[in-house]
């Protein structure tokens, strides 16, 4: 119960339906910040007291939960690494994949509990064989399946998603909740990162990795411009180049490559943003591992379209996927991509390289 | 693909009643006790009845007739004249006013005055309340060495305080530590500082009702005790002065209780006060007897269900509160702890307070001596005037699975 309306809702049907519920506020920041303003960052201490009101009111018990030491290592540090790698990191995911339904899992099943419940918009299903599977939403606008295709099978088996089936905006989940009592029915939905209560990412790896001077390069290894650090940029990047001369075609330059071994960013059109195929490394699947290649669709990044690929597991465990329909703009290493056969989510990898229709300069191959 | 349909709109049932299940077992007496009767009838009585106590009217004079009878049944049960007893909101209110307000009279009759020596087992009403004057009014904060029961021993206060007797603000030292149950020798720290001319203050809200509190005999300046931890009500307190100790006020105002705390007082909640306040120290010692033999008992079979169970404090009867028993259970996490015997209605503390909610390893422990990861797998059970031999069994049944489940949690 972060202290928002949605894992407030969430515990209420959970309760309702019958189950046992406990309801846990994370503590994920050694110095909680107060009070939170409006829609930055999450989990303040005035956070903590709303939830802990939401239990009252659901008639729950209500704990608080430090796993600040846990989520710095593998979130907040696995993210500013991945920044310094030249890499787009999805802290969301991580969060899911290492402290929601890992370290708090593995302590709540210790305790004798049988699942976690939160209050994403994602469907767990049944199937004939009785094996749970994973599935979008039934709100593609708020479905959040991308950010949970890194619950593997054992995971999923202790997961409960009481929002999934809401065919709702958000504004009718604000209704459930007033009706049911809850004062947090009017509070702002969070946005940002987390941990990032200001919002401002970029100062934040900046005060982590510092600031280097370093040089944008075109497709050919010409000098156009300088940075003041590679991180604070993602591939298909558009905006902040802050280049000043225009390109010769007049057309605008996106980020096509960044290499933080030596801080430059290299910027190029859009189509040389167009990719065919990628890799992505440590595939973790909702159920059992696929055999051979397969067709599906694929999201790559949170709130993002998903399109039509196939996909296969090479020999030595890196998930190759190859678009089948118009190349995709945009891939930025580090970010998932998310396997779906329908609504179903098969599985997910982290992407670490791709394969440009044209390459993304004479002396760079597909990294 | 076997979804069920979609939920409709939802039709607005009312909220889930409350699930909280039976109280088995209540062992935080340390936290609060049940108001005794007694206290309950006097403060509800008075309720209806109107009076400011300091108007000059008859309905003034009858509150301030049932403040003072209360003042002086109180001064009666703790050993104090009646014009030593200054009724406060509580016990967190009379620390902060007797160590801010006696540091800065200090301060004020002589620059050169800002250390303070503190024990490092106090309450937060007390650390914080020093942590602040350093912070901001210039105090320079010693800590006195305690031992492995929390003690602070005379010669570590003579020693402290002979290394220049003129710059001390105040000594404060508490009665009894409200985690770990210790009792401190207060009595022989007031003769070290009265020595020297220095006004020591002790915080007695956990002593007061199971040691014995006598203000005239123990050579303190200033004590602090409070109404809800012996089945008074909550919102009232004491803080005990001598006549002569003047601390600056927290509170101005009226002027009440001799200028040292302005306020309207709560006249019914002072009533009740001492009306629990009297019986507390009359029955004492039946209750340090009673309570002390459960207490061992519970002792006595925590050990049996876990056996590497470490119990902490002073394990002496007579240096320990009777009603109190503290462990650390090594590999289990205090919190998980709480939650497994909360599920089963047995209601216990990890004794150290909270920062948003997260239990911190004690920093009582941690003064101690105690490791860390131990010192983080502790809880307090504490006995009252309710308590039965049916508490004491609940949790014997209960600490052995509970304490094998925590185990198995880890220390996440």
């Amino acid at each position: 119960m972060s202290g928002g309306v949605d894992s407030a809702v969430a515990a209420a049907r959970a309760a309702e339906a019958g189950h046992d519920v406990t309801g846990v506020h994370l503590a994920l920041s050694a110095n909680p910040k107060s009070f939170r303003t409006g829609a930055r960052g999450c989990c303040t201490i005035e956070d903590s007291h709303d939830a802990r009101r939401a239990a009252d009111v659901i008639g729950i018990p209500f704990y608080v939960w430090d796993l600040a030491d846990r989520f710095r290592e593998d979130v907040v540090e696995d993210f500013v690494a991945e920044y310094e790698a030249g890499r787009t990191p999805n802290p969301c995911l991580r969060c899911n994949e290492k402290i929601k339904f890992a370290a708090l899992l593995d302590k709540a099943l210790a305790l004798g509990f049988d699942a976690v419940c939160t209050g994403h918009y994602a469907t767990i299903v049944t199937a004939q064989d009785g094996s749970r599977e994973l599935h979008r939403a039934s709100d593609a606008a708020k479905d959040q399946s991308y950010v949970l295709g890194v619950l593997d099978e054992r995971q999923l088996a202790h997961a409960l998603f009481p929002l999934g089936d809401t065919l709702t905006t958000k504004g009718e989940i604000r209704e459930e909740a007033a009706a049911r009592g809850l004062s947090v029915a009017k509070k702002p939905d969070s946005h940002d990162i987390c941990f990032i209560a200001d919002g401002d990412t970029q100062g934040f790896l900046a005060k982590h990795l510092g600031t280097a001077e370093g040089d944008i390069l075109d497709q050919d290894g010409a000098r156009l411009g300088s940075h003041t650090g590679a991180y604070g940029f993602t591939v298909g990047q558009r905006k902040g180049l802050r280049i000043g001369t225009p390109a010769a075609d007049g057309k605008p330059r996106y980020v096509l490559d960044i290499s933080p071994v030596d801080n430059t960013v290299t910027v190029g059109p859009v189509d040389a943003l167009d990719v065919t195929a990628l890799t992505a490394i440590r595939p973790r699947w909702c159920g059992t591992p696929p055999v051979g290649p397969g067709t599906y669709t694929a999201q790559l990044r949170a709130h993002g379209e998903d399109v039509p690929v196939t996909a296969e597991v090479g020999e030595d465990g890196e998930l190759r996927v190859r678009f089948t329909g118009e190349p995709v703009r945009g891939v930025a290493p580090g970010q998932a991509v998310v396997l779906y056969d329908g609504t179903r989510v098969v599985g997910s990898a982290t992407i670490a390289t791709t394969e440009r229709r044209t390459p993304a300069s004479a002396t760079l191959d597909a990294r | 693909m076997g979804r069920c349909a979609p939920r409709t709109r939802y039709e607005g049932r009312p909220a889930a009643p409350d699930r909280i299940g039976a109280i088995m077992a209540y062992l935080d007496h340390a936290a609060t006790t049940p108001m005794l009767p007694e206290a309950v009838r006097a403060m509800t009585d008075l309720l209806a009845v109107t009076g400011n106590a300091s108007a000059l009217h008859a309905s003034g004079r009858r509150a301030r007739r049932s403040v003072e009878e209360s003042r002086e049944s109180l001064a009666a049960a703790l050993g104090a004249r009646p014009s030593e007893v200054v009724f406060t909101g509580g016990g967190t209110e009379s620390d902060n006013l007797a160590v801010k307000g006696l540091y800065w009279a200090r301060r004020d009759a002589d620059p050169r005055r800002t250390r303070i020596l503190v024990s490092p087992v106090e309450h937060h009403a007390v650390l914080d309340a020093v942590e602040w004057l350093a912070e901001h009014e210039g105090a320079r904060v010693e800590w006195l060495p305690v031992d492995a029961y929390g003690r602070v021993h005379p010669e570590a206060l003579r020693e402290a305080v002979v290394r220049d007797p003129g710059d001390v603000a105040l000594v404060t030292v508490m009665w009894a530590n409200n985690e770990v149950g210790t009792i401190l020798p207060v009595r022989e720290l007031a003769a070290v500082a009265r020595e020297f001319e220095i006004p020591m203050h002790a915080d007695a809200v956990q002593a007061f009702g199971q040691a014995e509190l006598d203000f005239a005999a123990s050579g303190l300046d200033a004590m602090t005790v409070t109404g809800h931890k012996v089945g008074g009500p909550y919102g009232v307190g004491a803080l005990l002065l001598r006549r002569e100790v003047a601390p600056v006020p927290l509170l101005h105002g009226g002027g009440q209780e001799r200028h040292v705390r302005s306020g309207t007082l709560d006249v019914p909640a002072v009533a009740a006060f001492a009306v629990a306040g009297t019986l507390a120290a009359q029955r004492r010692e039946a209750f340090a007897r009673e309570a002390g033999a459960l207490r061992d008992d519970l002792v006595a079979k925590v050990r049996a269900a876990v056996p590497d169970a470490i119990l902490n404090g002073d394990p002496s009867a007579a240096g320990r509160l009777a009603a109190n028993a503290h462990f650390s259970f090594p590999g289990c996490d205090g919190d998980s702890l709480l939650m497994l015997l909360d599920a089963r209605g047995i209601e216990c503390s990890t004794g150290s307070a909270c920062t948003a909610g997260v239990p911190q390893p004690s920093h009582v422990l941690l003064a101690m001596g105690t490791d860390p990861l131990l010192a983080r797998g502790s809880l307090r059970f504490s006995l009252g005037h309710t308590s039965t031999q049916a508490d004491v069994d609940a949790l014997a049944g209960a600490i052995g699975p509970v304490a094998e489940r925590a185990r198995s949690a880890g220390l996440v």
